[in-house]
This record gives C-alpha cells, sequence and structure tokens, in this order.
C-alpha cells in the first residue's frame, strides 16, 4: 500500500487512533473547568488558561522542591493535589473580589476575566522570570510503552487520558450524584427559587467558580508532560477551550465530553492527511459550519423559551 | 606602559593573569578624554550628546510572549554598555540607556523607535527580535535617520543603510548546517518542520533548495505547525511512517517544548532518529528540558559552552550580573556584540554622527567576541562561523563541528 508494509500501515493506525485518543483526553481536561464555569454559571472566563499556567507553576515549583529532597519518584501526584488547591483556593478569592459583581453583565465578565489574565500574567512574569521553564519529571513519566516492535505509546499521553477520566468521573458524580452538586444545578437553573428553598446560593456560586478553577490546575499540572510552562502557556489552551465548550453545547457536560472527541478525532485524523496547519483550518471550518446549523452546539439544553 | 610591561613580565607563569595584563593595558591605551572631541565636533546633527554622556536607546519587549525570548538580549547589551562605560565610554562620554518596551507588539516597536529617535535622539538603538518587529520599525529608522543594531539570526532578504545585523542570515546557519549533516550522517532523507510565519518558511525554501539541488538529497516531508499549537500526535507518526534520516526543525515558542516533549515520548529519540534544529538556544532548553534534547543537533554560531578567552569571560561576567543559573544563547551573545560594534564604529569615524559611523564599520574586525573573530561586511552583516551543538542532558551542547568563516549573503541566488 504506498510502498508501505501492511505491518507498517497498522503500527501507524494503531498510534494514530491512540493520538487522537490522546488528543481528546487534552481538550477534555482543558474543557471541563470552563464547562463549569463557562456552562454552568455563564461567566465567560478569559482567564481559564491562566488557571491552568497556576497548576504548572504549582508543579514546577514542587519539582523542584522533590529534586532537593529526592523525591522526584512520588512527587507527582502530590503536585497535581496542590494545583488543584492552590487553583481552587484562587479562584475562590478572585470570585469574592470580582466575579461576583459581575453576575447579572455577562459580557462584562468577558472583559473583566481578560484583564484579570493579563494582569495574571505580568505576575507569573515578575515573579517566575519571563523564560519558559520545564518541571522535573519522574522516569516512569518519560518515554514510550512498546507492546511490540514498531508501536510506541507515549506514558505521558496515558497518563493524562487516566487523569482525565478520573477528572471526568469526578466532576459527574460531583454535578449529578452529590448534594452539592444538586444546590449547583438547582442555583443556576432558578437562583431565587433556589435561594427560597433555603441554599446558600452566593456560597455555592463561589464553590462552583472555584471548583471549575482547581479542575483548571490539575489540567495545568497535568500538561507540564506535554507541553511548555511559561507566562503565556495559558493563551495557548484558552482558545481551544472555549471551542469545545462552545461547539459541545455550553450547558451540557456531555455535549463538552462529545465535543471533545469529535475535535480531537477530526483534527487528528485530518492532520495525518493534509499539513498540519490545513488540518487546523479544515476543523475550524467544520466547526463553524455546523455551528451555523446548530447555533446551541451539539447537546442544546432543552428549556423552555 | 613601562611599569605596566615590567608587571606583567613579573606576574607570568600565574594562568590567568596575563589576560588581566591585557586588559588592563588596552584599558590604558584607550583612555580617551572627552575634551579631545569637542561635542559640536562629533554630533552634527543634533543627536543627545553632551561632554560627558551619549544617549542610547535600547527597544525589546519585556513584557508579552515575546519576554520570553528577549529579556536574555537586553541584559546582554546592558552588560556590554556598562563594560564600555567602566573602560571610559564612547570618545571620553558615558553612555546612558533609555529603555523602551515593544512590549511584543509590532505597532509599537514603529512608535518607541520614532519616540527614541525624534524626541530622545538617541545615538543608537539596541533592539527587536522578531524580523516582524524590525519591519515596522526599520521604515522609522530610514526616515529618521536612525542606527539599530539587530541580535537575531534571520530569514535575511534585507539590508539596509540603517542597520546592522549582528545575527546570521539564513544561509549562514543553514547551508553550512546541512553540508554537515549530510556528511557527517550519510544523510539522503529529510523531513522540514517549522512554525508557520516567515522565517521557518523562508529558511526551509533555502533548506529544500540546498537539500535537493547541491546535496543530492530528498525531502521527505514539509509541514508547518501553527504557532502556539502545542499537538504534535499526528505530525510525529507522519514523521514515524516516512522513517526520515533527518529531521530538520525550525519550530518556535511554546510549540517547541511541546515539540520535543512529544517526540521523546513518542519514541523519537536520538538514539533512533537524527534531528538538526535552527531554532534550540541555551534559553529554550530551560523550557525543553535536557533530558528530551539529549542527543540531538542544533546549528548555531554560538554556544555558552565555547572554549576561548573571550567567552570565559563573558560567562562569568553575564553570570555575575545575572545569577549563576543563568544561560547564554545564541542571540544574547549577537546582542552582546551590537554596543561593541557601535563603539568602534564611533571611534573610527570619530564621530556619533549616524552617516559617518555607518560608513566606518565595515571592514571592521572584532577580535573580543565571545563567538570568537569576526568582521562586519559592507552588506552591513557579520562574517562568523557556523557551530553545532550537540545537546547533552545538562542543558549545555557540545560542539561537534565548526565551520571556517561564512560570508553573509542576505540575497542569495539560486534560493529564493
Amino acid at each position: 500500500m504506498f510502498g508501505y508494509t501492511v505491518e507498517e500501515v497498522g503500527n501507524i493506525m494503531v498510534m494514530q487512533g491512540f493520538s487522537g485518543l490522546s488528543l481528546f483526553s487534552v481538550l477534555l481536561l482543558m474543557a471541563l473547568g470552563l464547562a463549569i464555569i463557562f456552562g454552568q454559571m455563564g461567566v465567560i472566563n478569559m482567564a481559564h488558561g491562566e488557571f491552568m499556567t497556576v497548576g504548572a507553576y504549582t508543579t514546577v515549583f514542587l519539582s523542584k522542591l522533590a529534586v532537593e529532597y529526592d523525591i522526584v519518584k512520588s512527587y507527582f501526584v502530590f503536585a497535581i493535589i496542590a494545583a488543584f488547591i492552590i487553583a481552587f483556593v484562587l479562584g475562590y478569592l478572585i470570585e469574592y473580589m470580582m466575579i461576583r459583581h459581575l453576575y447579572k453583565r455577562p459580557l462584562d465578565t468577558l472583559l473583566a476575566t481578560w484583564g484579570l489574565s493579563l494582569v495574571m500574567q505580568q505576575v507569573f512574569r515578575s515573579t517566575f522570570g519571563a523564560k519558559e521553564v520545564s518541571a522535573e519529571l519522574p522516569e516512569w513519566l518519560l518515554g514510550s510503552f512498546q507492546p511490540t516492535e514498531g508501536i510506541d505509546i507515549p506514558i505521558n499521553g496515558v497518563f493524562v487520558m487516566a487523569l482525565a477520566l478520573i477528572v471526568t468521573v469526578s466532576v459527574y458524580l460531583y454535578m449529578f450524584r452529590s448534594r452539592g452538586g444538586l444546590r449547583v444545578r438547582a442555583t443556576m437553573q432558578n437562583r431565587v427559587m433556589a435561594g427560597a428553598v433555603g441554599i446558600n446560593t452566593k456560597q455555592v456560586d463561589r464553590v462552583t467558580f472555584a471548583l471549575g478553577c482547581g479542575i483548571a490546575g490539575v489540567a495545568g499540572a497535568a500538561f507540564t508532560t506535554i507541553a511548555s510552562t511559561g507566562p503565556t502557556t495559558g493563551s495557548l489552551y484558552i482558545v481551544d477551550s472555549f471551542m469545545v465548550v462552545v461547539f459541545g453545547g455550553a450547558a451540557s457536560l456531555m455535549g463538552t465530553i462529545a465535543s471533545a472527541f469529535g475535535i480531537a478525532q477530526a483534527q487528528s485524523i485530518l492532520q495525518f492527511f493534509m499539513t498540519s496547519s490545513m488540518g487546523k483550518v479544515a476543523t475550524l471550518m467544520t466547526i463553524v459550519i455546523i455551528l451555523m446549523m446548530r447555533p446551541e452546539g451539539l447537546f442544546a439544553a432543552k428549556v423552555r423559551k | 606602559m613601562r611599569n605596566l610591561n615590567q608587571y606583567c613580565k613579573l606576574t607570568k607563569g600565574f594562568a590567568g593573569l596575563p589576560i588581566a595584563c591585557a586588559i588592563a593595558g588596552l584599558m590604558t591605551m584607550s583612555q580617551v578624554f572627552a575634551g579631545d572631541f569637542p561635542t559640536a565636533a562629533v554630533n552634527t546633527t543634533g543627536l543627545a550628546v553632551t561632554d560627558s554622556t551619549v544617549k542610547v536607546g535600547i527597544l525589546h519587549s519585556a513584557t508579552g510572549t515575546m519576554a520570553i525570548s528577549e529579556t536574555g538580549s537586553i541584559q546582554a547589551e546592558k552588560l556590554a554598555i556598562a563594560q564600555i562605560n567602566e573602560l571610559g565610554g564612547i570618545l571620553g562620554r558615558k553612555i546612558e540607556v533609555i529603555q523602551e518596551d515593544g512590549a511584543s507588539d509590532w505597532p509599537t516597536f514603529a512608535e518607541k523607535s520614532k519616540k527614541l529617535l525624534e524626541n530622545d535622539k538617541v545615538a543608537a538603538v539596541f533592539g527587536c527580535w522578531t524580523s516582524a518587529s524590525r519591519k515596522a520599525a526599520l521604515p522609522v529608522f530610514e526616515k529618521d535617520n536612525g542606527l539599530l543594531f539587530y541580535p537575531t539570526f534571520y530569514e535575511g532578504l534585507e539590508q539596509s543603510k540603517n542597520v546592522f545585523y549582528t545575527g546570521q542570515e539564513a544561509t549562514q546557519q543553514i547551508l553550512a548546517g546541512l553540508d554537515w549533516i549530510a556528511k557527517e550522517k550519510k544523510a539522503k532523507t529529510y523531513y522540514l518542520i517549522g512554525s508557520d510565519y516567515i522565517w521557518p518558511r523562508t529558511s526551509m525554501k533555502i533548506a529544500r533548495k540546498h537539500i535537493e539541488q547541491h546535496l543530492g538529497g530528498k525531502v521527505v516531508g514539509e509541514e508547518y505547525i501553527a504557532l502556539g499549537d502545542t499537538q504534535f500526535g499526528s505530525v510525529i507518526n507522519k514523521i514515524k511512517l516516512k522513517k526520515p534520516d533527518v529531521i530538520y526543525a525550525a519550530v518556535v515558542g511554546g510549540s517547541n517544548v511541546a515539540w520535543f516533549k512529544q517526540l521523546n515520548a513518542a519514541g523519537l529519540n536520538a538514539k533512533k532518529q537524527t534531528m538538526l534544529t535552527i531554532s534550540v538556544t541555551e534559553d529554550e532548553v530551560l523550557g525543553i528540558g535536557g533530558e528530551n534534547l539529549e542527543g540531538f543537533y542544533s546549528a548555531m554560531k554560538y554556544f555558552q559552552s565555547l572554549k576561548n578567552v573571550n567567552n570565559d569571560k563573558f560567562v562569568a561576567e553575564f553570570k555575575k550580573a545575572y545569577g549563576e543559573a543563568s544561560v547564554i544563547g545564541d542571540v544574547t551573545q549577537a546582542a552582546y556584540l551590537g554596543p561593541w560594534l557601535w563603539k568602534a564604529a564611533v571611534e573610527r569615524a570619530g564621530s556619533f554622527d549616524v552617516d559617518k559611523a555607518v560608513v566606518a564599520l565595515p571592514g571592521y574586525e572584532l577580535t573580543s567576541a565571545p563567538e570568537g573573530y569576526v568582521k562586519v561586511d559592507p552588506n552591513h552583516h557579520l562574517l562568523s562561523k557556523l557551530r553545532i551543538g550537540k545537546w547533552l542532558k545538562n542543558g549545555q551542547a557540545e560542539v561537534v563541528y565548526e565551520s571556517g568563516l561564512l560570508q553573509p549573503d542576505p540575497f542569495p541566488k539560486g534560493y529564493q
């Protein structure tokens, strides 16, 4: 087939399938936090990428400590938890100081959070320096796993995939199977009524926003294994994050998952058969066309208008 | 002078001291006094030159995405200026720096150039990094007859009376490197990959012509990645299918880090794959991590690990000024040359006037450059050598090849 042996083509198809799944988990991890903040709360959080950067810098910082105390093998799990906690707390504070004043003006959240993202970028730059840094990764996260000769499965890809699965399941359980999630959904659907039945809606807002930020932090920590950490790293992710959430239908978590899967597969396959930048263009074109036909996204919430 | 010579004779035998003597000697000889050069004579065009000072501008991005790269250049230029001032300045005048921030925004570079040239009347500007910022600032420099020292290796196809290019133009960086890899690794097939903008595209065009017409090789793939893209899964699989002898890479920014990390994770490390890149310096290694680069090659004119007297001194003083952990990349070194070349131009001309300095500089041989001997060509670029560095795990490169002096050729015939 085109001068390649059947085995070669088979190997490439396996690896290509994996790279599609890997891209899917990256997009999903990127978009989950935003799906909660933008999808559920309606806050257009342009600083989403910067919360990911917070997670990434947390990991880098801890990796330096890990090297000092010689615990490089195991620190990464703690780094992810720490990234969640720090991004969560930061999100909580920012909700309190800024976002809560803007719930009635969703478009202004766009401008305010964009400003916030610029401020955060400059804070990173002043604190950690303008240059990119890299986390010291444990050996078990590096390299590839070879089931047969000719097939390489990236271990960091498997790791991101597993993490995406854990985070998605946790978010699902929290949102749909817990009292806390019930309160969140009640508040988002009808704030006044939720308040009337005794839900502290302000508290719910704060925790929900912080949760979204915390998940962004986890994503940022995980992405230190596959991409860069620098003051402007967040801006690499923001467009893709919004694309996934909007394409999926903003209010639906299932939509986010389906959309991440669709975009990842389309992009992965198109980039294989076309050039990389043309593959991206073709994916975006498809999304634009589908959104023109279905402005609410793939999974529109069924609400009475 | 005699006393100094005696002192040097006395201390012979102690390593390092002869250098100190040489420097001390230079200092004594180059001691000039402003009084010998009356301001009215050395400045006939209304530049910011007084009896004791001269103003210059530094124009780089200290904020925004490009701050990653440009910070090193700012540091190097300031270090050179401080050293020149310590030696007594230029024509007896201390250099005062006015620093402006281009903020990674190209129109801002034009605006700040205008401010530096028209309001501050600076005698020279050290600045710009990306080609886009240079192209934005260039019309201002040409209109106001300013003088710009530009440090980055770039795609060529430009030559201006008002600019000196202290980095390499494309052919200097590309041709010798490809020759080396073709000979050394017996490479026949090449996969070209770069970020999607002018510098990688122009560079790859030159590389492809050279591979096909002069090396008898074959380009089996040419790929451009959107700036900021961080997902390389499909591209890496394509490379695995084509199995090129050499990957020739010019990926930049955040994509660069992702590219190397994912390449390694996909099992394509230096043991299985030869790669020559023209976009990785010591600065980039900080982000990529030495373990992801180990064994790959970079083609640059300068590496921090170069062994020569000038470089030992430069590295020591750079680290003294900016911390032990700081690293020096190719462009940082090229930026360091700017102020020294300008000093030479002004002293040869005996004047700060741009028109006089510009004609005085070509032909000048700078022997104190950390990269070694360089010479200014009449086309305003530098004759310099190309080196191939093999990356080590600790983030430094081992220089495995050094070319002869390469003639700059910003408009290469047969490559366009």
